[in-house]
């Protein structure tokens, strides 16, 4: 079991969370091309290693987060809320 | 053999006697006996019959790694095989009996198939029974599956009741600093040791009795330890398996609550599976001893060494009278001494030629022989020896009981679990465990320590390295080396029979021999997963714990390999078995998923509804009147919506409250169509995409104000819905000023539907005239009152292609609302609808649900382009075109008649072209219903090429599953009111 630690509720079992996907895509904007698309949506790495994912903690406090874990061992490097302003307001409690 | 109870020997309590039943026999035993140690005390030699051979098995062990004594405990629904005679402990009344044996372990009339051995080999009954030729060729398996059931019945071991499980089991959850498995010396040492250093501790112990082996020795008292334990604060879990360790430190637990209790109260379960989750774990599993494959050696009689020292010692039975104890290490010397001590004529053959050991010279000691082969059949009745240079016979020794030392294994299967590969010592003759970056260390025999005080000193140091990696201290430590014997153990895995056909067993529990090893690698499955897969070697209950380093220490030598170049299988969770009940804990029954219910669940069943499951809701299905059958049902309730009115319970929509000033620019950005212009008051439908252009989901939202939005989603896709903008939100538009906040327990909804909808309402509201034609137009919002003062939101939205109303009030107001309501419906002879009425208003009217929108429809599929807009770009704009979501031939939304009027059809019928019946067709049917409007079966579904291609032509709907064909024609998924005059009206 993944224990992953929410920054606004702590750490918990990664099965009140749900596996978002690829952390680092950049979509692009809504007018973009289809190429552009195909290229954020059907063309993604397979890492071995550290990869930044999102995770919703969607039986707690619905966070979406940035979550940095390794495909090999599950350890987990960093976690982050994904919306920037509530990275402040996590930052600034802590 | 003869095993047999002696005075002043063992920790049972002999005050208390118990009687239990074995093969419907009455015994008596002690309480702090074990089945086995009860079973010996009776002199019970014969607990089994073997797998495949159907060979007389006794007691090989006294531990979890027992695959000879594996029985079948209680009866009835309580039934419960294979399960370890060495670890079930006695209770009053238990009953037991013996397992793959017909009429009886003593007499097997299958035990033929000993003597039809070469017909067993590695791999016959595939080999035999798979692809016969030439019955087979061309036809897969079909005659293997045939055969397949009579040989499963032959062989294998217990089998389960097959009834329902009359016990309740529990999940249960904890939290601690260290987590201790095992409860030796180096256990107990690392736990108090960590107690001291203000660890919050939990000591796992799967035995009755912490301890570990020292409940071999004979003057061990745990009594004074356990106290220490206890005043440390340290929590005790005995009969309690750490079965699996996972990431981050997790370990699971099972806990035997109640398996050893006679009569036990009904209001505790029977085991309870723990979830621990600590910041670090000590395992301090111990070693296993190991056995020699050489022929015969599963001769009722046969025993390890340290499990004779532990019926001894702990429960005061003797094994044997004249005992020969084989080894090729010192383990054994101090068993020697005590069973003599005790009165049994003790020889000991040990392998090696060149040694120096102390004893009280009551035994002899042969050195440089080894075991060559047993005599008898149901019982030992001599061995032959040989010396170990040259393996040949030389002489025959008389005796009861063959005990076994082949070396320890130490337990190595938790670390293994983590993916964390064990190294061979060949010093010690068995695999170590590797470090690990995680926070787990391993102590004590697991270690390959093998005396006491490198234990205690390992259990030490294992709390010190704790300390250092959880960060409290930086303090030097160091383990003792791995070993501690005096003369180095010389490998000895098999003695090889000079006679054809052996049986010299390296896994007694799926008697795999020497002989099927050899098989396997002649064969080429040399890799220790092949072989393993080919011979079963280290399958079933026990998973090897004894027999698999012998298995590779045999293809090694083929291979002219060393062992660790062989490798060795990884071993998995769990450890010993886990019963499923405790798997599932309370998830049984009623109790297997949540159960969600809408606020007026109950009034909807005392109004007579019966329900469905919709996901996880309950939903009214339909209301039958006396003698009404279902189809009865519902068709009433559609033609009476569409005749005067109608009540239906929509509460399970997912309602999600969109505020914040971007909540315009949100909803025109994830609908497909045009939300910027959308009055305050006025709703509207709408579709979402999914980023790749397939339809995700389709609702409604009503504008309530400047910036406040409701919107309802699909029962189903609810969460998905909610997740789905919440993602959007937090990750990528993180520049909206938008708040979702899901509200679907909240409000409770009602749809009221039928030309006199408007009627019924207008009695219900406060204020009549928010509700007339032009105050609430079709798609308009109001909040208003219902009578009674109760605040609700109506809009004029439908499903059912009525004029029809969806009415919202705080969930607290439910009851209410439906009282109000129904009382008003009444009187226009309304009725009460469920979702089978819902279903067929809905395809009457060609409105797409989950069973239309699949995953796989784009907008254009389903016929709504209309809803595509041009004017913006949305989620799904840019894909929604793309590739072969634009070609000509996509299957189309439409509706279908059966040719002939009289005829049915069902959802999943494949529409094909007249004279082309076949494959996949050219479309399908994804929903059908009785159309009491139209009178006949009606369908909507998908056809290539849509309306415009097939409207004129026949076609064939082919059901292969139900049998059934009929004739089709395709028409407007539109079949009523297609100008919608209703609605408007």
């Amino acid at each position: 079991m993944i224990r992953i630690n929410c920054p606004y509720c702590g750490e918990r079992d990664h099965s009140e969370f749900s596996y978002g996907g690829d952390a680092t895509i950049n979509y692009p904007s809504l007018d973009a091309s289809e190429k552009e698309w195909t290229e954020a949506i059907f063309f993604r790495k397979n890492i071995k290693g550290f990869q930044f994912e999102t995770w919703h903690h969607s039986n707690g406090c619905r966070m979406w987060l940035v979550v940095e874990r390794s495909t090999v061992t599950h350890e987990i490097k960093s976690i982050k809320p994904c919306h920037p302003d509530l990275q402040k307001v996590v930052k600034n409690n802590k | 053999m003869k095993t047999r109870r002696i005075d002043n020997y063992g920790k049972i309590n002999r005050d208390k006697i118990l009687s239990f039943r074995w093969d419907k026999k009455n015994y008596k035993g002690f309480e702090g006996d074990t089945l086995a140690s009860a079973l010996l005390a009776n002199n019970i030699g014969i607990v089994g019959r073997s797998f495949k051979y159907h060979r007389p098995r006794g007691i090989f062990s006294s531990g979890v790694e027992e695959s000879g004594a594996l029985v079948t405990i209680g009866s009835k629904d309580r039934r419960d095989p294979n399960v370890r005679a060495t670890t079930q402990e006695l209770y009053n009344g238990l009953e037991a009996s013996g397992q793959n044996a017909f009429p009886n372990v003593n007499f097997d009339l299958a035990g033929i198939n000993n003597y039809l051995g070469r017909f067993f080999a590695a791999g016959f009954y595939y080999k035999t029974f798979m692809g016969i030729p030439p019955l087979e060729w061309g036809k897969g398996t079909a005659i293997w599956m045939f055969f397949e059931k009579f040989i499963r019945k032959a062989a294998g071991m217990g089998s389960a009741s097959g009834l329902p499980d009359p016990d309740t089991y529990e999940h249960a959850h904890d939290f601690c600093d260290l987590i201790v498995v095992g409860s030796g010396p180096a256990g107990v040492a690392a736990a108090i040791e960590a107690a001291e250093k203000k660890l919050d501790v939990i000591l796992v112990e799967q035995d009755s009795l912490i301890g570990g082996n020292q409940l071999a020795e004979n003057d061990f008292d745990n009594s004074q330890i356990k106290n220490q334990l206890e005043n440390l604060g340290i929590k005790i879990m005995t009969r309690t398996t750490a079965f699996g360790l996972y990431d981050n430190c997790v370990v699971g637990l099972l806990e035997r609550v109640t398996d050893h209790i006679s009569e036990p109260n009904v209001n505790i379960p029977r085991q309870r599976f723990w979830t621990i989750r600590a910041k670090h774990i000590i395992v301090g599993a111990g070693a296993i001893e190991r056995h020699i494959a050489f022929n015969n050696n599963d001769i009722p009689g046969v025993m390890t060494v340290n499990a004779s020292k532990h019926y001894l010692n702990r429960y005061g039975v003797l094994t044997g009278k004249r005992i020969v104890i084989t080894t090729n290490n010192d383990s054994v010397y101090e068993t020697a001494n005590q069973l003599s001590e005790a009165g049994a004529n003790v020889t000991v053959l040990d392998s090696r030629t060149n040694l120096e050991i102390e004893t009280n010279k009551s035994f002899e000691i042969r050195k440089g022989y080894v075991p060559y082969n047993i005599n008898g059949s149901k019982k030992i009745d001599s061995l032959d020896i040989s010396k170990s240079e040259t393996i040949n016979k030389s002489e025959t020794i008389n005796c009861d009981q063959v005990l076994l030392s082949g070396g320890w294994s130490p337990a190595v299967h938790l670390l293994s679990h983590r993916g964390v590969k064990p190294k061979w010592d060949y010093n010690n003759a068995c695999f170590l465990p590797s470090d690990t970056k995680e926070n787990i260390t391993i102590v004590g025999s697991s270690r390959g320590l093998w005396n006491k005080n490198d234990c205690i000193a390992s259990g030490i140091a294992g709390t010190t390295d704790a300390l250092n990696r959880l960060g409290l201290s930086k303090t030097n430590y160091f383990f003792p080396k791995p070993g501690g014997w005096k003369n180095p153990i010389q490998p000895l895995y098999e003695v090889k029979y000079k006679k054809s056909r052996s049986k010299s067993f390296v896994d007694y529990q799926h008697d795999v021999t020497t002989d099927d090893v050899r098989l396997a690698h002649r064969e080429g499955f040399i890799s220790v997963e092949h072989l393993k897969r080919y011979t079963t070697l280290g399958m079933a209950n026990d998973q090897g714990k004894m027999g698999n380093i012998i298995g590779l220490s045999l293809m090694a030598e083929l291979l002219n390999k060393e062992i660790p170049e062989v490798g060795t299988t990884v071993f998995r969770p769990p450890y010993t078995p886990v019963s499923i009940g405790a798997l599932s804990g309370r998830n049984v029954g009623k109790h297997f998923r949540p159960l969600r219910v809408t606020p007026m669940h109950q009034w909807n069943i005392d109004h007579g509804a019966k329900m469905i499951e919709v996901g996880l809701y309950q939903r009214p299905w339909y209301y039958p009147k006396e003698n009404e059958t279902l189809n009865d049902s519902y068709i009433r309730e559609a033609s009476t919506v569409r005749k005067t009115v109608g009540i239906c319970d929509v509460t399970s929509l997912g309602k999600i409250a969109i505020q914040g000033p971007g909540s315009t620019e949100f909803l025109n950005r994830i609908y497909s169509n045009g939300f910027s212009k959308l009055q305050v008051g006025k709703a509207r439908y709408g579709i979402m995409l999914r980023d790749d252009g397939i339809v995700m989901d389709d609702g409604t939202s009503w504008r309530l104000a400047e910036n406040e939005y409701f919107m309802t989603t699909s029962t189903g896709e609810a969460a998905k819905v909610m997740s789905r903008l919440e993602e959007l939100l937090q990750t990528r538009w993180t520049d909206l000023n938008v708040n979702v906040t899901s509200v679907s327990e909240q409000w409770a909804g009602v749809s009221v539907a039928g030309p006199k909808s408007r009627e019924v309402l207008n009695n219900c509201v406060d204020d009549s005239l928010v509700i007339t034609n032009n105050n609430l137009p079709f798609m308009g919002v109001t909040s208003t009152f219902l009578k009674g003062n109760i605040p609700c939101r109506i809009a004029r939205i439908s499903f059912s292609g009525e004029l029809a109303f969806e009415v919202y009030v705080k969930s607290d107001f439910a009851n209410t609302m439906m009282d109000l309501l129904w009382e008003n419906a009444k009187k226009y002879d309304g009725c009460l609808y469920g979702l089978e009425a819902l279903g067929a208003l809905r395809v009457e009217k060609g409105h797409v649900t989950a069973a239309e929108l699949d995953g796989r429809v784009t907008i254009d599929d389903a016929g709504l382009s209309k809803m595509a807009s041009t004017k913006k770009s949305y989620i799904g704009s840019a894909m929604r075109k793309r590739g072969v979501l634009k070609n000509n031939d996509r299957e189309i939304l439409v509706g279908f008649f059966p040719t002939n009027l009289k005829e049915t059809f069902n959802a999943g019928t494949i529409v094909c072209e007249k004279n082309n019946i076949k494959g996949q067709g050219i479309g399908r049917i994804t929903s059908v219903t009785y159309s009491p409007e139209l009178g006949h079966w009606i369908g909507l579904g998908f056809v290539k090429g849509g309306l415009d291609k097939w409207k004129d032509t026949n076609l064939v709907g082919a059901d292969p599953v139900r049998n059934k064909q009929m004739n089709l024609k395709v028409v407007s998924p539109n079949m009523i009111d297609p100008k919608g005059e209703r609605m408007y009206a």
